[in-house]
């Protein structure tokens, strides 16, 4: 691949990126902090790295708190240690809204992966973003993707709820459920259908674990096509259904014991075989195409409003929204007007 | 970028062989509910492993918690580490009951900050914001 020229970088930040495309771990680091303080920054990275990104298989881990995502992470990992691949792991914690502190305490159960230089483990808080990762996690997917990690699992923050951005930053989604959580058909959280390419039980050693396990193929079966996903979502065309026997996957329920790494092999051969069917099916590209689509979109939001702030004086922006308050005009007229600043050139 | 501007991010860890990390998680939790992200490593840590999860998670600051009095074995070990990593800049600041002649060691083998039982979390949050901004 065609190295970036790296015009415009200042050399100290060069002699980083070089570092970062070598595998530095230390300068890894860095430019992980770096990506996660400033746009500016991540901008520059990335734009840097990119053309070196796109190896990694990204492995999204999802479930509620106390599931046991960290400790199958770490189970997880030593199995794809075993088979050689070099690893990358994203842990994300909330941050207090009310301090902006973050107590990040998933380096606690992946104790077992230290001084391997073979895995690189990062927490990161999710400095108020909602969904279940930060804003800067997908920069810093490109930035461990760059430095060569050939899988990148990425805890989400597991906040109770289907946590949808995992699934759009993710190749394989993996969703997590734990005996005695609630898990009735009717109590499994709506979405988890839509966003899990394996549903895992874990903590099968407990009393439940069957009833968890039919509880979620029921819930497959009810789904459209019994438990198939098709280009990132769950079937529903017809026309899609023809396709269903040659190219769809079919979404296995696995029992996991992730503390004695019972049933672990089973999932990281699934977890290396979803990887080969997204590739021979052309759903690889599929999936790419759709996270290149948010991650576009989500900048071009923030431009957009960072458009705003400098476009719209705080006074106009003032006098607007108080003709609203007074029902002088309506939103939508205000909006217009708003936007109507924001396209005009200055 | 200033100190204020990001948030500071702490390793606190609990190396050594004994059992107990209550001290520890109080100043975990007492550091994020001063704004800072803590990343909080838990029990039985080999300095090996402070100073990889230090490395790896590219802390402003590491805060040790001691009680066994191993800190006369562990501590040094730790400061060799950083410095074959290059990462002696990186303050380090222990807590737990140390008597007054061991800090007075422990200082002179480059640890920041030394903090008995009875220290306050606005004393070690002021001194973290301290060395932090270089001060
Ligand atoms: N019995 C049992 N406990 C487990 C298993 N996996 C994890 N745990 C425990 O469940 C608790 C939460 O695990 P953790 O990995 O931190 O969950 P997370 O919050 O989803 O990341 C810890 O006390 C683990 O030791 C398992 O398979 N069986
Ligand atoms: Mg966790």
């Amino acid at each position: 691949m065609r190295s970036a020229p790296l015009f415009g970088v200042s050399s100290g930040v060069n002699e980083l990126l070089q570092k970062v495309l070598a595998g530095q771990p230390r300068a890894v680091a860095r430019l992980l902090t770096l990506v996660e303080n400033s746009e500016v920054e991540a901008q520059t990275a990335v734009s840097h790295l990119y053309p070196h990104t796109g190896n990694a298989h990204i492995i999204g881990i999802t479930g509620p708190p106390g599931a046991g995502k960290s400790s199958l992470v770490t189970a997880l990992a030593k199995t794809l240690r075993r088979q050689g691949f070099r690893l990358g792991i994203i842990a994300v914690d909330p941050s207090s809204p009310f301090t902006g502190g973050a107590l990040l305490g998933d380096r606690v159960r992946m104790r077992d992966l230290a001084g391997d230089r073979g895995v690189f483990i990062r927490s990161m808080a999710s400095r108020g973003s909602l969904g279940g990762l930060a804003r800067a996690t997908s920069a810093a997917i490109q930035v461990l993707d760059a430095a060569g990690y050939d899988k990148i699992l990425l805890e989400t923050v597991g906040a109770g709820q289907a946590e949808v951005d995992v699934a759009s930053a993710a190749h394989t989604t993996l969703v997590i459920e734990a005996p005695g959580m609630g898990d009735d058909v009717q109590s499994i959280k709506a979405g988890i259908l839509e966003i899990a390419d394996i549903l895992v039980v874990n903590k099968a050693d407990k009393p439940g674990a069957d009833h968890t396990v039919k509880s979620l193929e029921m819930m497959l079966h009810l789904g459209p096509l019994g438990g198939t996903r098709h280009h990132g979502r769950v079937l529903a065309a017809p026309q899609m259904v023809a396709e269903k026997a040659k190219d769809a996957w079919q979404i296995p329920v696995l029992r996991t014991v992730a503390i004695t790494e019972g049933g672990i092999e089973l999932l990281a051969e699934r977890v290396v075989a979803h990887r080969a069917h997204l590739l021979a099916t052309g759903q690889w590209l599929a999936r790419e195409r759709a996270r290149s689509e948010r991650e576009v979109e989500r900048l071009l939001q923030d431009r957009l409003l960072a458009r705003l702030q400098t476009a719209v004086l705080p006074t106009e922006r003032e006098v607007l929204l108080t003709a609203v308050a007074q029902r002088q005009i309506d939103p939508y007229t205000a909006a217009d007007q708003l936007m109507a600043l924001v396209l005009k050139k200055r | 970028m200033t100190a204020e501007e990001r948030k500071p991010r702490i390793l606190i860890a609990k190396p050594g062989l004994d059992g107990h990390d209550r001290g520890a998680k109080v100043i975990a939790r007492a550091l994020r509910d001063a704004g800072m992200e803590v990343i909080y490593t838990g029990l039985r840590q080999t300095p090996e492993m402070v100073v990889e999860a230090a490395l790896q998670e590219d802390v402003d600051a590491i805060g040790l918690s001691i009680l066994s009095g191993a800190h006369n074995t562990l501590i040094p070990r730790i400061m060799t580490l950083l410095a074959e990593n290059d990462m002696s800049d990186v303050p380090v600041f222990l807590g737990g009951i140390i008597p007054p002649e061991d800090a007075e060691a422990m200082k002179a083998l480059g640890v920041a900050g030394v903090f008995g039982p009875g220290a306050s979390i606005d004393e070690i949050s002021t001194f973290i914001w301290g060395v932090i901004r270089g001060e």
